[in-house]
């Protein structure tokens, strides 16, 4: 164990929520602070665009760790305040408030923030994101039965918005700029079953849709106008095209950011008190070979551990695949690694039963899959990413031949 | 309300008064017992909430929804009292409950 120093966690989030617990757990006695922007101590954000919208979960199912526990556990948690500046040669940290906070070791984990459409009437009011609490608070507030919500940005977010909009009772319209949804995440496959899935829930799309204005009444948002002069009339507009690094401060201070902070295996960057964990990290991935920036709750947590590790003295945590899931209506969606270098898109099962799995190969290496209601697809994919074991093709893309069998 | 004990695999025992309606999941990572990791918040899309639940507790914990058999399935060192304890709900029933942890979530 390395001395009781004064550890600093800039950011609340999920990443830095859990660092600090995971501090404590691997016994780390020196002082923790954990430096929140939002009003609340650390919640998981993913319910806020599934059963939290839809009225499923409260406030206190959301919280990571009940209010108390941070003065239990000896962590000063500040909330509403931010850091504005890191001055590395003093090892302080400026808060929003004026002070100056001193660390021995810091950990940035300020995560990401959602990217605005920079047209006109961005500001008017019911143009919204979700990304915080508050965010979801009012977007909970605002849709309805009665209501027209636009959604930009057919992602994830996007789709689970739309699904949470109709599990409301609104009417819902996404907007898309590519001519498919989840272009940059999913294959064209995965796609139009999702396209296809919502319209049968309600949901009605634009696609190769640009926004290019906001159009408001008394302040108040109406319509957005897109490139070709159509505008979609509507109540209330979600806009989720995607979300950027908070690492200003960190690159203010002369360390190193590419798509995010960059750090190593450790989650450490090249300043060897400072580390960067979660969705502000441009992280190395050993099974791909590769540097990238993630934006998941499984890789803040993994981080985490990674950073918490090495604080508290403990060996790294073992190997991991990269994951996520996503929920709508009632499909489960489990996405294992990232389809890097991958040469053959190759489906199992039926999409036509709302229960298949899409696997993407580099050669015969599973690079990554994406299940529908699939777990032992998910979950016997995620082996085979991490074991970098050929697999035979026929046999994967035959569903009478169980995942334990094809993996064996 | 039911007292529910948490034992690790290294045999350190947790004891945790745990309010109903709250999963034993949420008991455990609300609070800070290791060996339960819960990445997914309780979706039932990870495992990495496995438990053993003691034989006595088996009946009363209820059975596994094919969702989550399914992702058991493919856990780590699966036993048959195994389960996932974002699934099972803490009621007055429960009081008394005793779960154990694998060796490892991941």
């Amino acid at each position: 164990m390395s001395d009781p120093a004064h550890v600093v966690i800039l950011g609340a989030g999920h990443a830095g929520g859990t660092a600090a617990a995971l501090l404590r757990q691997y016994g780390f006695e020196g002082p923790i602070t954990l430096v929140g922007e939002e009003p609340l101590p650390p919640y998981q954000r993913p319910p806020l665009s599934k059963a939290w919208l839809k009225g499923e979960a409260d406030a206190d199912s959301l919280a990571l760790k009940p209010v108390e526990f941070y003065a239990e556990h000896n962590i000063d948690f500040r909330a509403s305040t931010r850091a504005t500046a890191l001055n590395r040669g003093a090892k302080t940290d400026t808060l929003s408030d004026g002070s100056q906070l001193s660390y021995d070791t810091l950990i940035i984990a300020t995560g990401a923030h959602a990217i605005a459409l920079p047209i006109p009437g961005a500001d008017l009011e019911g143009v919204m994101f979700l990304r915080t609490a508050a965010d979801a608070e009012l977007l909970k507030a605002t849709v309805g039965p009665g209501k027209r919500l636009a959604v930009v940005g057919g992602g994830y977010i996007g789709l689970e918005v739309a699904a949470s909009g109709r599990a409301l009772g609104a009417e819902v319209v996404v907007l898309e700029r590519e001519s498919r949804l989840l272009a940059r995440v999913a294959c064209e496959s995965l796609s139009t079953y999702f396209k296809a899935y919502h319209e049968k829930q309600g949901v009605s799309f634009v696609l190769d849709a640009t926004a290019t204005a906001f159009e408001g009444k008394d302040g108040h948002v109406t319509g957005v106008t897109l490139e070709d002069g159509r505008t979609i009339a509507c109540d209330a507009v979600v806009v989720g095209v995607g979300a950027a690094p908070n690492d200003e401060i960190a690159r203010e201070s002369g360390l190193e950011t590419a798509r995010g902070i960059v750090v190593d295996l450790e989650a450490r960057t090249a300043d060897p008190s400072i580390f960067a964990i979660g969705d502000v990290a441009h992280r190395p991935m050993p099974i791909y070979d590769r540097m990238f920036r993630m934006e998941s709750v499984p890789n803040a947590l993994e981080q985490a551990k990674q950073a918490a590790s090495a604080i508290a003295g403990r060996p790294a945590p073992a190997g991991e695949v990269p994951w996520q899931w996503s929920d709508q209506y009632d499909l489960k969606l489990q996405i294992a690694g990232y389809a890097f270098d991958v040469d053959e898109i190759l489906l199992r099962g039926d999409p036509s039963t709302n229960k298949f799995a899409v696997f993407h190969l580099k050669g015969d290496l599973v690079q990554s899959v994406e299940a529908i209601n699939s777990p032992p697809e998910f979950m016997m994919g995620k082996q085979l990413i991490l074991g970098r074991r050929p697999v035979d093709k026929a046999r994967l893309a035959d569903p009478s031949i169980s995942m334990k069998e094809v993996a064996a | 309300m039911a007292k529910i004990t948490y034992i690790e695999h290294d045999g350190t025992e947790h004891v945790i008064d745990v309010k109903n309606g709250l999963t034993v999941m949420e008991g455990a990572v609300k609070n800070n017992v290791p060996g339960i990791d819960a990445d997914c918040g309780g979706a039932c899309a990870c495992a990495t909430c496995h438990v053993y639940v003691d034989e006595a507790w088996r009946d009363k914990t209820g059975t596994s929804s094919a969702m989550e058999e399914s992702m058991l399935d493919f856990a780590e060192n699966v036993e048959p009292n195994s389960r996932l304890s974002c699934q099972i709900k803490v009621s007055d029933a429960l009081d008394g409950l005793v779960v154990r942890m694998p060796e490892s979530q991941h």
